[in-house]
């Protein structure tokens, strides 16, 4: 009974009771909610434009901000290090397409994944060797993102917004809205869809498979860079972020595959929902319940909408 | 040019589907057990001193060998992928550890049976959402039982007898007089535990393949929807999968802790652990039961000697090699994906077809 109480009844007395305890929650869900779209994203990217499933895509945030971070201690700028990290990155983008997808055109999709995940394998022993294996803290301060924090008085109590989290949500909403326009408006993102659709087909109206992917795997550097900043402001940058990037799976699955929307919609549902269920929920069960809590409202869509809200239809025939 | 079976004739159907048909394949696997059975465990391997041979070369690569053969089983016979294999294997460990508690007076090889069968039981729970999705979908849902079941490690500390350190903490066990278990046992008791379920292991999963549901399994993994249209029940079918396989990885999970490390915290169970698992049922070869073999052997192997001449024979750091050894595995999974995606099986396979042409290109 005492759990019934704890489970039905509770935790809606306690949103109901301290309103603005409960705003704080919803807003430090929406915020870590859009960081893991910008993750998801990463992955949506590249899925949609090779039909690879993109397992390095956490580690290249990783990567991302640890270069960014040695960059600014060997003492350049803190943009011209920004600069020079987009240029690794387009190095990189070209080395795997050609040391890796070239070689791998038209083999089947688990075969492209595991491939990734080796990759992945590469790059952790690459950036432990180059980098070492200790945390260090962002240079957000350096890049001009504004820090510090303000109380927004509501029902009795106050809301604290950092000003870290607004830039994060808006930096998220420009790039989002830029990938959008850059998939539907320009000759390259109309490209990036023939791929997706069809490799061959593609290839036989003269769109370059390998440039695409270039492009492609250097756009997925580009979102890496912008989450691992952000995300290595609000902790410190480790290898340890990579487990996080593991979060973008679930919101991969809610907001499906292939479709950019869903896969913000889905980082705030992912957000929001383990954020409230930790809150009030959590307690119940021992604290600690985010690290899996995603994954199972992940398995409660997949049981209804297996192919998420925003995903194309799975049509399968023998 | 000796791999050739001009002159073995088969007169019985039966013969024709032994295991071994060809009579050098007999010497291949008699020589192959008498390195495992007799000559490793007396001499060691060369360059390495023979407790390090044992305690972190032969009996880890024996237990992963059966990790890696109830990975096979599901996604190279049965096609559902899962990135949960750490985690399952984490459960065999810990209900090996209650069943000890429970009944003390239990013998320690039936309690490492009886955690395999509690392992399948909930890999068959974590198997259900296979039934209605598949692919990187069904990865996600193997994710979601690997994050929970390491929560789970973590935070019920009945699991771990509410032991402050929060570790298993592996009791003394004997059998006929001779220690199993626990600080005093010998490396070459356990060495020889793990081998008898690895050689048991392997003779029941080669038999249940080329059986009724080895065969249902392969259908599945084909093409489900084809196989459910001639007959095959994917319920049956996909979770029994998963409870075999799962029954594997228990098995290997609990004598990865009580017949190896001594003591395990949770951070043998994480998600990395399931990827390395992973990268041996890959580079081994999907669906071959060789491979297995061969992915553990190249996967854990490898690195551990590398890692110790690095340090003793050239003085390298150890950090330097750790690195270098995780490079090295990404490297050879990408060489092995792009040459021969069926892995080193296949490229075994093609070997011995070659050989058994030998001069002759065809």
């Amino acid at each position: 009974m005492d759990l019934l109480i704890g489970i039905f009844i509770t935790p809606f007395a306690e949103m109901i009771g301290l309103p603005d305890l409960f705003f704080q929650a919803l807003w430090d869900g929406f915020v870590s909610g859009t960081l893991y779209g910008l993750i998801a994203l990463g992955f949506v990217l590249i899925f949609k434009a090779s039909g690879v499933f993109n397992f390095a895509q956490p580690i290249l945030v990783v990567l991302a901000a640890l270069a960014l971070i040695s960059f600014y201690k060997m003492g350049v700028p803190a943009w011209i290090s920004v600069v020079l990290v987009l240029i690794m990155f387009y190095a990189l983008a070209w080395l795997i397409e050609r040391l890796i997808l070239r070689k791998l055109v038209n083999t089947d999709g688990n075969i492209l994944f595991m491939s990734t995940v080796a990759l992945s394998f590469i790059i952790i022993g690459a950036a432990q060797w180059i980098f070492g294996g200790r945390p260090s803290s962002m240079i957000h301060k350096e890049l001009g993102i504004p820090t510090g924090s303000f109380e927004w008085p509501m029902f009795g109590g106050g809301v604290y917004f950092d000003l870290l989290d607004i830039s994060a949500a808006v930096v998220a909403v420009i790039l989002i809205v830029c990938l959008g326009l850059f998939f539907s408006r320009t000759k390259i993102g109309r490209g990036l869809r023939a791929v997706a659709d069809d490799h061959q087909a593609a290839l036989s109206v003269g769109i370059s498979l390998n440039q695409i992917w270039v492009i492609v795997w250097f756009v997925a550097g580009v979102v890496a860079l912008v989450t691992g900043i952000f995300w290595g402001a609000r902790s410190d940058v480790s290898f340890a972020l990579q487990i996080i990037g593991f979060k973008a799976l679930p919101v991969l699955i809610i907001g499906g595959f292939t479709s950019v929307p869903g896969a913000i919609v889905g980082g705030l549902m992912i957000g929001i929902g383990e954020k409230i269920f930790e809150i009030y929920w959590g307690p119940l069960l021992g604290s600690g319940v985010e690290g899996w809590f995603a994954y199972f409202i992940a398995l409660g869509f997949l049981l209804f909408k297996p192919q998420g809200l925003f995903g194309d239809k799975i049509i399968e025939r023998v | 040019m000796y791999f050739r079976e001009t002159g073995q004739f088969k007169s019985k159907y039966k013969e024709e589907l032994a295991a071994f048909p060809i009579f050098e394949d007999k010497i291949g696997i008699a020589i192959a057990a008498l390195l495992a059975f007799v000559l490793i465990p007396i001499f060691g391997l060369p360059g390495l001193s023979w407790d390090f041979t044992m305690s972190a070369v032969m009996i880890p690569v024996v237990i992963f060998t059966i990790t890696t053969l109830g990975l096979n089983i599901l996604l190279g016979f049965a096609g559902q992928i899962s990135l949960g294999t750490a985690a399952f294997m984490g459960v065999g460990a810990y209900s090996c550890y209650k069943i000890m508690t429970i009944f003390p007076d239990l013998n320690a090889l039936i309690c490492v049976v009886l955690s395999g069968v509690v392992t399948a039981f909930v890999g068959t729970i974590f198997g259900l959402p296979s039934l209605r999705i598949k692919g990187f979908y069904l990865m996600v849902a193997t994710l979601a039982a690997q994050f929970f079941l390491e929560w789970a490690f973590i935070r019920i500390p009945w699991l771990y007898n509410y032991n402050i350190s929060g570790a298993i903490e592996v009791p003394y066990k004997e059998m006929f007089g001779i220690v199993l278990t626990g600080a005093k046992s010998e490396p070459l008791t356990r060495y020889f535990v793990c081998l008898g379920f690895l050689v048991v292991l392997t003779w029941l999963a080669s038999n249940v393949i080329r059986g009724r549901i080895g065969r249902s399994w392969m259908m599945i993994r084909d093409m489900d929807i084809a196989a459910e249209l001639i007959g095959v029940r994917p319920l049956t079918a996909k979770l029994s999968a998963f409870a075999f396989s799962s029954f594997y990885i228990g098995i290997s999970g609990a004598l990865m802790v009580f017949f190896w490390l001594g003591a395990a915290e949770v951070e043998s169970f994480d998600i990395n652990h399931s990827f390395t698992y992973l990268f041996m049922v890959i580079i081994g070869g999907l669906g071959s039961i060789t491979g297995c073999y061969f992915g553990a052997i190249l996967v854990w192997v490898v690195p551990v000697i590398l890692k110790e001449y690095g340090k003793s024979v050239f003085g390298i750091d150890a950090f330097v090699m750790e690195n270098f050894t995780t490079i090295l595995l990404g490297v050879v999974m990408v060489v092995i994906l792009i040459v021969e995606p069926h892995g080193l099986a296949r490229i075994w396979q093609i070997a011995k077809q070659k050989l058994r042409l030998w001069p002759f290109p065809y």
